[in-house]
């Protein structure tokens, strides 16, 4: 394994490339945090968008006019800021607010807590659009024999209309998670160690910008690449044989 | 001082920031659709490199972070270039733009190709019939019918570019989003961090919910 290293360490004798994070151990480290606070925002924000997406498109579809009327103002005011504002609206004024509202000294949550949180409220507006027009693309005479089988309500969402609505979803919602992972690096303006923040501590202290861009830049459209394939299999595994688009 | 006072007196300069927000985002849309326009007929054309380099930097600008594009040309740009004995200076609002107008390009790109594909080939043959050259072809008979259907996906990437432009403020210009934060820390009053960003929130929701509702009618028409 110190083939890597030296490789790179002549690199940057020989040619004045310096991939400092692929042979400096201490730099290394700092960097695999980095994509594990990547990955943890990304991970914990996509589950609970789709949690927040399910719910909501559930409530739009519940009769009560007050709980539709909630979500649409959700979804319109999250879908109508830009993510970055949201994110600092949490973490530096509701933040504090709360905090002082419950008592406590220390504050309730981190920076990472609050990025998560608003992460999950940004992706997940747009998950609510997405589950509502795959609802509406469920057949209606597939609902009608829904309710002459006798299932209720709750029963016609999650054994009919649910498994239907999310398959014909899946390839906006990959779009939209996407975008979130992308969106992950906001963090950075709240001094979460994501990857891009920690490597610009270390271009700032290498002072080689270009070659950790380059490095960036190689990781993200890796980890999209793969996760754009991952879920093209699965959409693939879970399609419906004769239903839909083939 | 009271809170609303403080604000009252600040609410000009914020404004004139998010003017600033304003002009940067359609400089870098009017940027983008001109790069992705050519970027998306690129990728319809007939011969085969052309059509995989424009689809793989088209592909390249869609996946890659916003903020990690706009990091890119704000510390890899150089201050000013050297033109013809003129040196024109390149300040970080500039930079900004041209960091905002490469993801633009991208997702303009898929735009104008998913448009051109969605006309029917039988206009492709006809025009064809006709002895239509290929360039004709597009110009003539194919862009004036893709033109009504890429309206809408047209304006909902300006609503993500919109969304996006705060970014800025990361690397220092100074848009509605910077002004605040330098306002709140002159200020020293945490009881203002909840007006003044709600207030930065109201005016992207005023100017972008409009914007939102039309995409939506006019998706509704198509």
């Amino acid at each position: 394994m110190t083939v890597i290293p030296e490789f790179f360490q002549w690199l940057n004798n020989h040619y004045g490339l310096n991939f400092s994070v692929f042979y400096d151990a201490f730099e290394w480290r700092t960097f695999v945090k980095g994509i594990g606070y990547t990955f943890l925002l990304s991970a914990l924000s996509i589950v609970g968008s789709v949690v927040v997406g399910v719910t909501g498109a559930y409530m739009l579809l519940s009769a009560s006019r007050a709980a539709r009327a909630c979500v649409n103002a959700y979804v319109w005011a999250f879908r109508n800021t830009p993510p970055l504002v949201q994110l600092y609206f949490f973490y530096f004024a509701l933040g504090p607010s709360l905090t002082h509202l419950v008592g406590e000294t220390t504050p309730i949550l981190g920076n990472v807590g609050w990025a998560v949180v608003s992460l999950i409220l940004f992706a997940g507006a747009y998950n609510v659009e997405i589950f509502r027009s795959g609802i509406e693309a469920v057949p209606a005479s597939t609902l009608e024999a829904a309710t002459a089988l006798g299932l209720s309500r709750l029963q016609t969402f999650h054994k009919v209309i649910f498994p239907l609505a999310g398959r014909i979803s899946l390839p906006a919602l990959n779009n939209n998670l996407i975008n979130l992972i992308k969106t992950t690096t906001n963090a950075y303006a709240i001094a979460v160690p994501e990857l891009l923040y920690v490597s610009s501590q270390i271009w700032a202290q290498n002072l080689n910008t270009a070659e950790m861009m380059i490095v960036l830049l190689t990781f993200y459209l890796l980890v999209i690449g793969l996760f754009v394939k991952g879920m093209h299999v699965w959409e693939k595994s879970i399609a419906v044989p004769g239903w839909g688009k083939t | 001082m009271s809170t609303t006072s403080a604000i009252f007196q600040w609410f000009p300069t914020i404004l004139k920031g998010f003017g600033f927000d304003v002009l940067i985002s359609m400089l870098a849309m009017g940027l983008g659709t001109v790069a992705g326009a050519f970027l998306g007929i690129g990728q319809i054309s007939v011969h085969a490199w052309a059509r995989n380099i424009c689809k793989w930097i088209t592909q390249f600008f869609r996946n890659a972070p916003w903020l990690v594009i706009i990091f890119f040309c704000i510390y890899l740009l150089p201050f000013e270039v050297q033109f013809f004995g003129t040196t024109i200076p390149f300040p970080a609002w500039i930079k900004g733009v041209f960091g905002l107008s490469f993801p633009v390009m991208g997702n303009v790109s898929e735009v104008v190709r998913g448009g051109i594909q969605s006309i029917p080939s039988g206009q492709w043959e006809a025009a064809d019939a006709m002895g239509l050259s290929r360039w004709q072809t597009l110009r003539l008979c194919i862009l004036p019918q893709a033109l009504k259907r890429m309206t809408a996906p047209w304006m909902n990437t300006y609503a993500i570019l919109m969304m996006a432009t705060p970014l800025v403020s990361i690397v220092g210009v100074e848009d509605s989003v910077t002004i605040a934060t330098s306002m709140l820390a002159a200020m020293r009053d945490p009881a203002l961090m909840m007006p003044v960003y709600g207030l930065v929130l109201v005016l992207f929701f005023l100017y972008c919910a409009p914007i939102a509702l039309l995409t939506k009618r006019l998706e509704a028409r198509s």
